[in-house]
């Protein structure tokens, strides 16, 4: 006897839950043949609100945590997503329309990643950081501090690569982050949501949508409770970019502008995917007190 | 002392004070309260929908009903001044925004928010009667009172002694609401507004509810108010769609309006929205007023001015552009 189809409509990730979208909206998900997958929810800017809210809430707690302890969270994203292969490699092949071994590539190229920024989190105050000499009896500390909620809208190619790509350095350095997937490959992220949930990375660290960058983009562009955005996902569309850029500068936040076509992101990341999203602050204190 | 109370109800409504036995009567003789279908109807008006210019004026209606709360403590004369300042401009940025209704505070800090208030018509409502226990003996309850109208208090928020209440001790809670009651009168002969506190998170039922609602108004309760805020539950949509039908049909046996207010657990715009659609459904429009309706709040105010903000520039505000408190 054939087996009943398990239709799948896959929700949002907003606060550590997997609500429905506000809207009640869905939409189909194919894979690159189009061949229908699942139904992914529509976010509208209601539920960009609310990952707002989500992500501030979390920022005191993620950021005061020990680098020590993000890195450890960190690596342990890459553990769980390694226990999860063949479930992100079939997601990969479905979405990119990859052969089984490229999409493994893929799915390795991603868990390293998280590896390497794992490494970062605890060292990147060493290499940007400072002790500045200066005319007098004072240590002059220069130190990396996270900028806060930054919104980050993931490539719309690379569908778990790019996607942590961009995320893995934002958190790391102790932000939050309120993501839009890649709207016509969203899958791989919200397997990736599913990982994050069971990864012991308090909610409302990441929270990832899953829609349309053109339509929640400029919501979080101009939400005066952002403090940076992440224009990957809008590669290539200048006069979008241009838009969300003003809409940005309302409340000057960081903007890591769109490139004109999306990247290898296979190259090893430069360190200012990290720094970018990052404040630094200058402390006196005197010496010998 | 009941005689006064009395003289303008109607008759049978003045006889059920008359002794312990016909109060209990009249208040156990009040229809039991649906308890499935109080919560169901609850549920059902939180989910209508407001939208654009009918949840503009919501919201400045809202804030117009808003008694600015601190009942802390750690309060200090700087924070009630800073609360009183925020009571008048809410939204510093906008001319145009409404002051809130009222602040609310404890009585040895009336003088203070007088000085910061002054006579910009934003009302002093102060917590006495051994505010939020209500356990002291009744003369300190009323000297308690006396003493917050004398700083300036324009509204005083009761608190009923719900050790007696639910003892059944009926004409005891009356007869100190009257007592309180006359409290409240100034020597010019003029009254501060008293608000009649239940605590209904300890009051149990729904029912308890309807009967303290139909006593406090007996007594002569100008406003009745659903919780201190230091007990949980606070305010819920049905307790408060309970005591709304209860000024609603004490309007129809006597003629006589009543205010409710909620307090306690409302925090969100949406939440204060869902309350005045029930005001509406329930007691009717004529309570969409400040006069008659107020939200008790602390934390309301902040989000309220953050739709506000939303709805005048098309974009999303944060905590950062709003005050502590």
């Amino acid at each position: 006897m054939a087996r009943i189809d398990v239709r799948k409509t896959y929700k949002l990730y907003i606060g550590g839950a997997f609500p429905r979208s506000e809207s009640g909206h869905s939409y189909e998900v194919t894979d690159a043949g189009g061949k229908f997958v699942a139904n992914a929810s529509l976010a509208s800017r209601k539920d960009a609100r609310d990952a707002v809210v989500a992500a501030r809430k979390a920022f005191g707690g993620w950021s005061g945590r020990t680098a020590y302890n993000r890195a450890q969270i960190v690596y342990r994203i890459a553990e769980v997503m390694e226990d999860r292969r063949p479930q992100f490699v079939t997601a990969v092949r479905q979405a990119e329309g990859l052969t089984a071994a490229r999409a493994e590539r893929v799915v390795d190229a991603a868990i390293d990643r998280l590896v390497w920024y794992a490494g970062w989190a605890d060292k990147l105050t060493q290499v940007v950081g400072n002790a500045n000499p200066v005319a007098g009896p004072y240590f002059n500390l220069s130190t990396p501090e996270p900028t806060g909620v930054v919104a980050v809208l993931a490539p719309q190619e690379s569908s778990l690569l790019g996607l942590v790509s961009v995320v893995a350095p934002v958190i790391v350095t102790g932000n939050t982050a309120v993501v839009v997937s890649s709207y016509e490959r969203p899958l791989p992220a919200v397997n990736f949501a599913e990982v994050l949930a069971t990864s012991d990375v308090p909610g409302g660290v990441v929270n990832i949508l899953t829609g349309a960058a053109p339509t929640i983009g400029p919501w979080l562009a101009s939400h005066m409770d952002v403090n940076a955005i992440d224009l990957a996902g809008v590669a290539g569309d200048a006069a979008l970019a241009t838009d969300l850029e003003v809409a940005a500068a309302d409340n000057l936040k960081r903007v890591r502008r769109a490139p004109a076509a999306e990247p290898d992101w296979n190259a090893e990341p430069p360190l200012t995917a990290m720094t970018d999203f990052v404040e630094i602050k200058t402390v006196w204190h005197p010496i010998g007190v | 002392m009941t005689a006064t109370v009395n003289s303008r109800l109607p008759g049978e409504l003045a006889d059920a004070t008359s002794s312990d036995a016909s109060l209990r009567r009249f208040l156990h003789g009040l229809p039991g309260v649906d308890q499935v279908g109080a919560e169901a109807r609850a549920a059902r008006l939180g989910t209508r929908s407001i939208k654009t210019t009918a949840k503009a004026y919501a919201i400045d209606l809202a804030i117009r009903m808003v008694d600015l709360t601190t009942l802390e403590g750690q309060d200090t004369p700087g924070k009630v001044r800073s609360l009183a300042s925020k009571a008048m401009r809410p939204d510093p940025t906008d001319p145009d925004c409404p002051a809130t209704a009222a602040v609310c505070v404890y009585p040895d800090l009336v003088g203070v928010a007088k000085e910061t208030l002054g006579d910009s018509g934003v009302q002093i409502a102060a917590v006495a009667t051994a505010f939020p226990s209500g356990r002291a003996a009744r003369d300190i309850k009323l000297a308690d009172t006396a003493d917050a109208v004398e700083a300036g208090a324009d509204e005083i928020d009761m608190v009923i002694d719900r050790g007696a209440f639910l003892t059944g001790r009926y004409l005891q809670v009356f007869e100190e609401i009257v007592a309180v009651k006359e409290a409240c009168a100034r020597p010019d002969g003029t009254s501060a507004h008293l608000k009649v506190i239940f605590e209904t998170g300890e009051l149990q039922t729904y029912d308890n509810v309807r009967r303290a609602s139909w006593l406090a108004m007996l007594a002569g309760a100008d406003f009745i108010k659903t919780s201190t805020g230091k007990v949980q539950p606070a305010a819920t949509l049905p307790v408060t769609l309970v005591m709304l039908e209860a000024v609603r049909d004490w309007r129809e046996a006597t003629g006589q309006m009543v205010g409710v207010k909620p307090a306690g657990g409302i925090r969100t715009t949406k939440d204060a929205i869902k309350y005045l659609v029930m005001v509406n459904e329930i007691a009717g429009p004529d309570w969409l007023d400040p006069t008659w309706f107020r939200f008790g709040a602390s934390s309301l105010l902040n989000d309220l001015l953050l739709q506000r903000t939303k709805m005048l520039t098309g974009r999303y505000s944060g905590p950062d552009y709003v005050t502590v408190d």
